[in-house]
């Protein structure tokens, strides 16, 4: 690691603060991601501003069927919220499968969604939502927020401080782990919103999250899992890696998509 | 015996320490004044080495200095070197292409180390080491074996023309190839041993200090074997002279095979402590260790089993092509040859063999022994292909087996080895039985009515453990004899130090050897130590690899015992006023037997060491060192089965059940060996479904973390089945045979053999990832 320097924020406002006068300076929350990447040596920000002490970035709020987490609050207090799940289990059940427990208790909503890794469960579930990311000076609906790989619609500065959707009639998630390091080797969140039926599925496309139109078109005439078998997933558009190639990969594009909706709830 | 003595379960001793925390690694030494160095490593796969400017990297803040080859070779420092000379069929030596332990000219896969960088902190180190200035000729790279034997291929030593290393035969080919002719059927196939990463849970790490008043160099190790490490260190690199050189190795975090070679690393810290003037600390991080440590297997192999019409095996022919990579490691050339063509016979009486191996140098981590080391190789081979052969003669699996057991011993197979005991068919029986391998049949119409795929399979291995007799080792090109020794040192107040030559990296012995010694005398089993580990504390010792210290060093230690015990009872007669031969060890006393005559332990020990009253002439002391050199190899034998559920939609493999019958001959601990066992099988596990090392067309590693380097974790892992069917070992005073690798060795044929029966395409290589799985799946339908 190179060396840096570190600062506790105390609210967004000395956060987005502090970040503006250091230009080389990053974000720090649960550290992740961010803090193995510099001791690799693939980062080195000259400035750590902490944004895990910050109280008005960690918790879960549920207001009727209106949900919102703060950018802070770890995955494990998602996978554990009794609130959240008695509106939308289907979220706590994929932040309870995120990582292992060390990485659960560290890793932030926020933290994921900011970095948009390809392989990242959280883009899938609030893609799937039709969430909107609240950020220090506007909101966005998910769908302008995840651009591409590890890429989003943050401009230089900008911070994610909490997302919220409506709750969905029903949704379901079913992730299939890389054998190595159990992200998604494709993930398939299916939600039946008032919008709409959405499917979107992470780990598998080459540009990053994505929905799946043809799925969502059979899900909303008939939401069984037979509805999706002859839709078609184009290949051309997956990646291919050491442990899946596309052909493998549109192929549990379907199968994940098959058993997110069977668990639906 | 007794509560504390052989066979008993006894908790480990040493697992206070390691439970709490209070491990002491190489990591944890430090000395007065010691710096850290981080090497600076090839980022190409092949290059000449043009231009090494390390100026500025000399210049930064915190640098004491920068090293590099050309000051190493001018200091003197050899080359690292393999151990064991193999003879190419036409009787040419092995080509063995010079490896510096800092490249000066050529770089011969990522990772290569060409220079040290000493300095205050470990970030000032790695901050220099990027401002070094290397001006690099890249050349073209070759990964695969079988690419690097092409004509045309890029040429890796100026020693081989065509990157091989050697060319060498075990067996008869021409009975083979009559007998492959005249037979009713042969079975074809072409096997893949895909390459493996060690990865222990510690890296490797190293401390050289160099005393300039004593002119002395003290060594601290994640070694396997530190008294080997020191006779190569000062007999072929020329650190030291032996008697200047310490080699420790303090508590070690598991090894397989990966710390018994000598790297760069050490040479280059302890050298690089004298130019410094300073103790130069190395501790290799995860991916450094995913590029530098030595790899296992990569085999590739072609196969032809010949069959009578009543399907007894006449003969076996294997043409292998084993890929060392880029350097010839400490005892890379013995792991294709002597460690795994000695066993191609398995369990069966196979009449004519005949075995090629081809070795071949490519732009890779240098490859040598990972647990099991050639027999995990010979295993695979063979069980794949009495598989296949069972299917395609339509018989079962079992039954093909049955046939073809060697039931008589001491047998002499047709490549070198002679079993001395077994008992296969015990193995298989018990294994069946436990696996219920008779219902299979409903259990998997059961799995087809919930469209799942299920399979059972099975393999019966053997290996050879308790390396090795000293002059037959030395007969087939071993540079060192491979006997263990035993020092026991009974104090004055009877408690008890053993220093044994094998050395202790996860396997239990400041236990098992303990045990030994408890139930021999009777004495507690906290009165007695074992001391290993230090070059100045313990006799030369040939250290711990290939299951060898129960067998050998354990061995060594009934010998030593032998002598204290004989001594002892001297001693006890003189006092007693009894003749020698009636006194008795037992319970922590020795006694005159069929009397209530008795002296405890401590009293007789206190005797020899006061010596107011010995029997005439004899020395003072109470301490005894004996060297053990094996009469034979030792033969653990066993058979497992795994049965498997395949989900048709992902791939995905379900490990239902999975059963391990062993033949380890006595047991000292049977905890530590079902723990051994476990951890054998999870490697197993690891080598069929989910690890293999990627090298991409360049020679770049791909599979440089955890990320992408696919480890077993506890879930990926089934409850294991264990029973043992044990026939003692008549080769050694203990009647051990070994239980180190046998798991690692036994478990991957089990599972392919499981796997391609449930999805009915034979045509699957290791690891059988689910996209594997998923694709041969839809190529067999
Ligand atoms: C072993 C391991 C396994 C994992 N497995 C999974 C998995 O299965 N599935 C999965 O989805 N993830 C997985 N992760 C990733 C993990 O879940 C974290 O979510 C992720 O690393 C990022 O979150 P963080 O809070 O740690 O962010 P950090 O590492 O602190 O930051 C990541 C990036 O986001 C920026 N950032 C952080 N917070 C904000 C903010 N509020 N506003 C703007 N920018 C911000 C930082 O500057 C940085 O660039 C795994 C990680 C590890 C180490």
């Amino acid at each position: 690691m190179y060396a840096t320097s570190y600062h506790r924020a105390s609210s967004v406002e000395d956060a987005v603060k502090t970040k503006a006068t250091h230009d080389e300076g990053k974000y720090l929350s649960g550290g992740m991601t961010l803090i193995a990447t510099m001791k690799q040596r693939l980062a080195a920000p000259s400035d750590l501003i902490d944004l895990r002490h910050i109280p008005a970035l960690r918790g879960i709020k549920v207001e009727g069927r209106k949900v919102t987490i703060g950018a802070a609050t770890p995955h494990a207090d998602v996978a554990a919220s009794r609130e959240l799940k008695a509106v939308c289990p289907a979220l706590c059940q994929l932040a309870g499968h995120i990582g292992d427990p060390h990485v659960r208790h560290m890793g932030t909503i926020g933290g994921s969604i900011a970095n948009n890794d390809p392989a990242a469960d959280y883009p899938a579930g609030l893609l799937g939502l039709g969430a909107t990311i609240v950020t220090d000076r506007r909101s966005l609906v998910a769908d302008e927020f995840f651009i591409g790989l590890f890429e989003t619609a943050l401009e230089e500065g900008e911070m994610v401080t909490a997302v919220t959707f409506d709750a969905p009639e029903k949704a379901g998630y079913a992730k299939f782990n890389n054998p190595a390091s159990r992200f998604a080797m494709t993930g398939v969140f299916v939600a039946k919103t008032a919008g709409g039926v959405r499917v979107a599925v992470t780990g598998a496309g080459s540009d990053g999250v994505f929905r799946q139109a043809g799925m969502e078109q059979a899900l909303a005439g008939n939401w069984s899992a037979d509805a999706i078998a002859n839709v078609a997933v184009d290949a051309s558009k997956l990646m291919s890696d050491l442990h899946a190639n596309a052909e493998y990969r549109a192929n549990l594009v379907k199968v994940m998509a098959k058993r997110a909706v069977v668990s639906a709830c | 015996m007794g509560v504390e003595g052989i066979g008993a379960r006894v908790t480990r001793k040493e697992d206070k320490r390691f439970l709490t925390g209070k491990g002491r690694y190489t990591d944890d030494m430090t000395a007065p004044g010691m710096r850290y160095a981080y090497f600076v490593r090839s980022p190409h796969a092949h290059a000449k080495i043009r231009s090494i400017d390390v100026s500025a990297a000399k210049a930064m803040s915190g640098v004491i200095d920068v090293l590099d080859g050309r000051q190493l070779l001018a200091d003197g420092i050899g080359n690292l070197i393999c151990g064991w000379m193999i003879h190419s069929k036409d009787g040419s030596p092995m080509k063995m292409g010079a490896w510096r332990p800092l490249a000066a000219d050529t770089v011969r896969y990522v990772g290569d180390a060409i220079a040290i960088v000493v300095a205050d902190t470990l970030g000032e180190a790695r901050d220099a080491a990027e401002a070094v200035v290397i001006d690099y000729d890249v050349l073209p790279a070759v990964t695969e074996a079988v690419d690097a034997l092409k004509a045309g291929a890029p040429q890796i030593h100026p020693e081989s023309s065509d990157n091989l290393i050697f060319d060498w035969q075990i067996g008869e080919p021409d009975a083979t190839d009559q007998a492959i002719a005249a037979a009713a059927h042969v079975t074809e196939i072409e096997i893949h041993n895909n390459r493996l990463s060690p990865n222990p849970m510690e890296p490797r790490a190293t401390l050289g200090i160099y005393d300039g008043a004593e002119d002395h160099y003290t060594c601290y190790t994640t070694s396997q074997n530190p008294h080997v490490a020191r006779l190569v260190m000062s007999a072929f690199y020329n650190v030291a002279p032996e008697n200047k050189l310490r080699v420790i190795a303090p508590d070690v975090g598991g090894g397989f095979g990966s710390k018994i070679y000598i790297y760069p690393e050490e040479i280059v810290c302890l050298w690089a402590s004298k130019k410094t003037g300073v103790p130069v600390k190395w501790t290799s991080d995860r991916t450094e260790a995913f590029l530098t440590d030595a790899h296992g297997r990569d085999h590739v192999s072609k196969v032809k089993m010949a069959f009578d019409a009543d399907h007894r095996i006449t003969a076996l022919k294997v043409d292998t092509i084993a890929n060392l990579g880029a350097y010839m490691s400490l005892f890379s050339s013995a792991v294709p040859t002597y460690l795994y063509a000695t066993l191609l016979s398995g369990q069966y009486a196979i009449p004519a063999i005949h075995a090629n191996v081809r070795t071949v140098y490519t732009n890779t981590v240098p490859v040598d022994a990972y647990r099991g080391a050639g027999r995990p190789e010979a295993t695979y081979l063979l069980e794949r292909t009495m598989e296949t052969a069972a299917r395609e003669l339509g018989i079962s699996p079992a039954e093909l087996r049955r046939k073809n057991f060697i039931r008589t011993f001491p047998y002499q197979t047709p490549v070198i080895m002679n079993y001395d005991a077994g008992d296969y068919e015990a193995s298989l029986n018990a294994a069946m039985q436990a696996a219920d391998w008779a219902g299979f049949e409903a259990r998997k119409a059961t799995s087809e009515a919930n469209g799942k795929k299920r399979g059972i399979g099975m393999s019966c291995y053997i290996e050879a453990c308790g390396i090795a007799p000293s002059a037959a080792v030395g007969s087939l090109g071993a540079g060192v004899g491979l006997w263990e020794s035993a020092e026991v040192r009974v104090n004055a107040v009877g408690t008890i130090e053993v220093l044994t030559g094998s050395h202790s990296h996860g396997q239990g012995h400041e236990t098992t050897f303990a045990q030994l010694v408890a139930g021999r005398l009777g004495v507690p089993i906290d009165s007695i130590n074992i001391v290993h580990g230090d070059t100045d504390k313990v006799q030369m010792g040939m250290g711990t690899y290939g299951s060898r210290s129960g067998a050998v060093g354990m061995s060594a230690v009934v010998k030593a015992l032998d002598k204290v015990e004989a001594k002892a009872k001297k001693i006890a007669a003189h006092l007693m006023e009894a003749d020698e031969q009636d006194i008795v060890i037992e319970n922590g006393e020795l006694k005159v037997a069929g009397t209530d005559k008795a002296l405890p332990w401590f009293q007789v020990a206190l005797a020899s060491y006061t010596a107011h009253n010995l029997p005439a002439g004899m020395e003072p002391g109470l301490k005894e060192t004996a060297f053990y050199d094996p009469a034979n190899f030792t033969f653990p034998a066993g058979c497992y089965i795994a049965e498997v559920e395949i989900d048709p939609d992902t791939g995905e493999t379900d490990i239902i059940q999975f059963v391990a019958a062993d033949d380890f001959g006595n047991i000292i601990n049977p905890m530590i060996v079902e723990g051994q066992v476990h951890g054998g099988i999870a490697q197993g596990i690891g080598q069929a479904l989910l690890e293999s090392v990627h090298y991409d067309a360049n020679g770049q590693l791909l599979t440089a973390s955890f990320m992408d380097y696919a480890m077993p974790r506890a879930d990926d892992l089934p409850s294991f089945n264990l029973s043992h069917q044990n026939t003692p070992c008549p080769s050694n005073p203990l009647g051990i045979k070994g239980c180190g690798e046998a798991g690692a060795i036994g478990s991957p044929p089990a599972l392919m053999n499981a796997i391609t029966d449930a999805i009915g395409n034979n045509g699957l290589t290791m690891p059988a990832t689910p996209m594997k799985v998923w694709q041969a799946l839809h190529a067999a339908h």
